[in-house]
């Protein structure tokens, strides 16, 4: 059965959107004829989930926020995530459009370009159609379709050749008004030998209403490059979430995503490294806590083939109350990617007999020279931990929240920014409820 | 006041079966109780009965730690009122450092806002695994995971040093250490020896009784203790094993909830 779902918008009002914004033609081409393929094609097929059962219609309409001069105009809960001072590169998304964008004069000296995606359509024209929704196509589904109509303000980052960007690069993006489309796209391209982190927050509240974030991150990363991409996602009970994030590996190109998965509401994520070149290597973390009765669906994927690349995934989910998390994980290596090396685990912690969580690791092989390994867990906290804490003095309540920080320890420990594992950490609690 | 422990016909049952069929102690602070027995006698049931496993369910008795009611409490409130039970199994916990599982013990039994501060805790620590010949790498180690079995001993009377309970069980704390271990642990037991606290050493050997001085033992055999006496008693066990002792009471399996 074809899901009856109504678009959001008709041909007319998008193509009078697109060229009231002074969209060149190929752009307002892609938007409606993305439209037109949102009205063909399927919902993703998501494992597990029945996602045609969430409530995906309220994607609004595009409004359009005033510019802000300073950061301190900026809400306290947006304020609280940004380190703003005179080095500080930061570009803020609030509802459909970016209302602030920040790059230090260094960055901007060394060629670097860091400014909302609207504004690099039209002064970086030939780089962002080169590489715009080739990663993440229009026409995989329904979702894809629709982000590619409908996409807004965003981030265009651009690293030339051989400059290494020492200080991270910060977006975040934000909703307090549900009826405006929330749909940022991300476009990161690393050039050769080039080495950069970014890191972004997503974050919603005060929406007055159901909002759906539709969202695509598409990051090129060329030979000998080296792209830290970490992803912290806050939004609120009413923002359901549909996100893919996608690398493209070149020889010896090298990606790490650290993704936090904090939302309150009903999440569908797909994070995915192509490794095309030989020697080329991705690193996944993933934590996430759910809470209340979200249904989550997170994927982390590798397709490997490069010769001799590399990869890595880890996800750890705690789930409380009703929460539920379908959890999978797929390696896939081609014919041709000898010696080509995949490794993923992924494990849930239940703290509720009615929280669910389910662990799905895959392994696609078509090459036999090549190493791969999985391992899942699903499991309840466990009693005798419990009780040989709290014969120490320690309090349940207390012991638990040892279990707990034990079990997503060994990713938060790893993720090189001090900034955001602070972030994580609050996050973590507050979503633990303590 | 002077630590006073007192169990008086404590019964517990494990999956419905009756392991403790009425166990009678009392342990005063200076002293020092073992309690000896083969293997599936009890003994460790009565470790964890004490300690409040949620697996063993006390059917019948009463125990009191300087007069209140422990078996009220729950496992937490038991180690803050001053009992301490160093495991034969001690939990592995990833993610939780030595250091920050200790360090939140001892926070558990202050006042909040009157924490100990992050550099009294670390030299307490150092001093103390230093004592015990620890590697001070294991502070930063995950509680006990990975640590060989001396190791995790260790660790259990680490805790204890720090946490300087008022009743210490110590089950089988001897299994699986080598002499030097062994010795190392002893003076650590020994270190703590005070009027203050009192000690119920679980062992089924004699060995660690060479290295802590035992004032009274106790023969535990199908839930009960069935003979009492002083140190020559471990002595007498040692070289002679337990046989005599069943003969004396006519008992022919000494041991509690096998299954035939």
């Amino acid at each position: 059965m074809t899901t009856q779902t109504t678009l959001p918008v008709d041909t007319e009002t998008l193509t009078a959107l697109s060229k009231s914004k002074q969209e060149p033609a190929w752009l307002t081409e892609s938007r409606t004829k993305a439209l037109e393929l949102a009205g063909q094609l399927e919902l993703p097929k998501v494992e597990k989930t029945r996602i045609d059962r969430w409530n995906l219609q309220n994607y609004g309409s595009y409004k359009q926020s005033g510019l802000i001069k300073s950061v301190d105009e900026l809400p306290e809960s947006v304020r609280n995530l940004i380190q703003a001072n005179e080095n500080s590169n930061l570009i803020v998304q609030r509802n459909s459009s970016v209302v602030f964008t920040k790059l230090s004069e260094d960055l901007k000296g060394k060629g670097v370009i860091f400014t909302d995606l609207e504004t690099a359509v039209r002064e970086h024209g030939d780089l962002v159609k080169a590489h715009l929704f080739t990663a993440v196509k229009a026409d995989e589904n329904k979702v894809t379709a629709l982000h590619v109509a409908l996409w807004n303000g965003g981030v265009f980052l651009y690293v030339p050749k051989n400059v290494e960007v020492d200080v991270p690069l910060q977006a975040v993006f934000f909703n307090d008004d549900a009826s405006a489309t929330f749909a940022p796209h991300v476009l990161l391209i690393a050039d050769s030998n080039s080495r950069v982190t970014y890191v972004d927050n997503y974050l919603s509240n005060g929406t007055n209403g159901e909002l759906v974030h539709n969202g695509i991150v598409e990051v090129f990363v060329k030979s000998g490059a080296k792209v830290q991409y970490a992803t912290v996602h806050a939004m609120s009970e009413q923002t359901t979430e549909l996100t893919y994030r996608r690398a493209v590996l070149d020889n010896d190109a090298n990606i790490e995503w650290i993704v936090g998965e904090m939302n309150n509401g009903n999440t569908m994520s797909d994070t995915h490294s192509l490794l095309k070149g030989n020697g080329s290597n991705s690193d996944t973390k993933v934590i996430a806590v759910g809470s209340g009765s979200q249904k989550l669906n997170y994927t982390t994927r590798a397709n490997h083939f490069g010769k001799s690349s590399e990869s890595q995934m880890i996800t750890r989910a705690v789930m409380r109350e009703e929460a539920s998390a379908i959890i999978n994980g797929i390696t896939k290596i081609e014919k041709g990617a000898t010696k080509a090396n995949g490794e993923q685990t992924e494990k849930v912690l239940m703290l509720s007999p009615k929280a669910r969580g389910d662990a799905n690791p895959i392994l696609l092989i078509d090459e036999d020279d090549v190493k791969a390994g999985h391992a899942a867990s699903v499991g309840q906290v466990n009693v005798e931990q419990i009780y040989y804490l709290m014969s120490r003095g320690i309090s349940r309540e207390e012991a638990e929240r040892l279990v707990i920080y034990g079990f997503l320890a060994p990713v938060v420990s790893e993720i090189p920014l001090e900034l955001l594992q602070n972030q994580l950490q609050t996050l973590v609690e507050g979503k633990l409820g303590q | 006041m002077s630590t006073k422990f007192v169990i008086e016909g404590l019964k517990s049952t494990i999956e419905g079966k009756e392991i403790l069929k009425g166990i009678n102690l009392e342990i005063k602070g200076g002293e020092i109780h073992a309690i000896m027995g083969p293997n599936g006698t009890g003994k460790s049931t009565l470790a964890s009965t004490l300690m409040g496993h949620p697996k063993y369910e006390v059917t019948a008795g009463k125990v009191t730690l300087n007069d209140e009611d422990v078996l009220e409490m729950a496992v937490d409130e038991r180690a803050r009122a001053g009992l301490f039970l160093a495991m034969q199994y001690p939990s592995e916990i990833a993610g939780v450092t030595n250091s920050d599982f200790l360090r939140s013990a001892i926070n558990a039994r202050r006042e909040e806002g009157n924490e100990i501060s992050l550099i009294k805790f670390i030299r307490q620590m150092e001093s103390k695994m230093k004592e015990l010949e620890m590697n001070p790498e294991f502070a930063h180690r995950y509680l006990n995971e990975g640590f060989s079995g001396g190791e995790k001993k260790r660790n259990e009377i680490l805790q204890m040093m720090l946490l300087e309970p008022k009743i210490v069980i110590l089950d089988e704390i001897d299994s699986g250490l080598d002499i030097d271990a062994l010795k190392i642990v002893a003076n650590g037991v020994n270190a703590m020896r005070s009027e203050e606290r009192g000690f119920l050493i679980i062992t089924h050997y004699q060995r660690l009784l060479n290295y802590v001085k035992p004032d009274f033992v106790h023969v535990m055999m199908q839930g009960r203790i069935v003979k009492s006496g002083g140190p020559e008693l471990a002595e007498r066990l040692e070289a002679e094993g337990y046989d005599w002792v069943k003969e004396e009471l006519g008992i022919v399996d000494e041991t509690v909830g096998q299954e035939a």
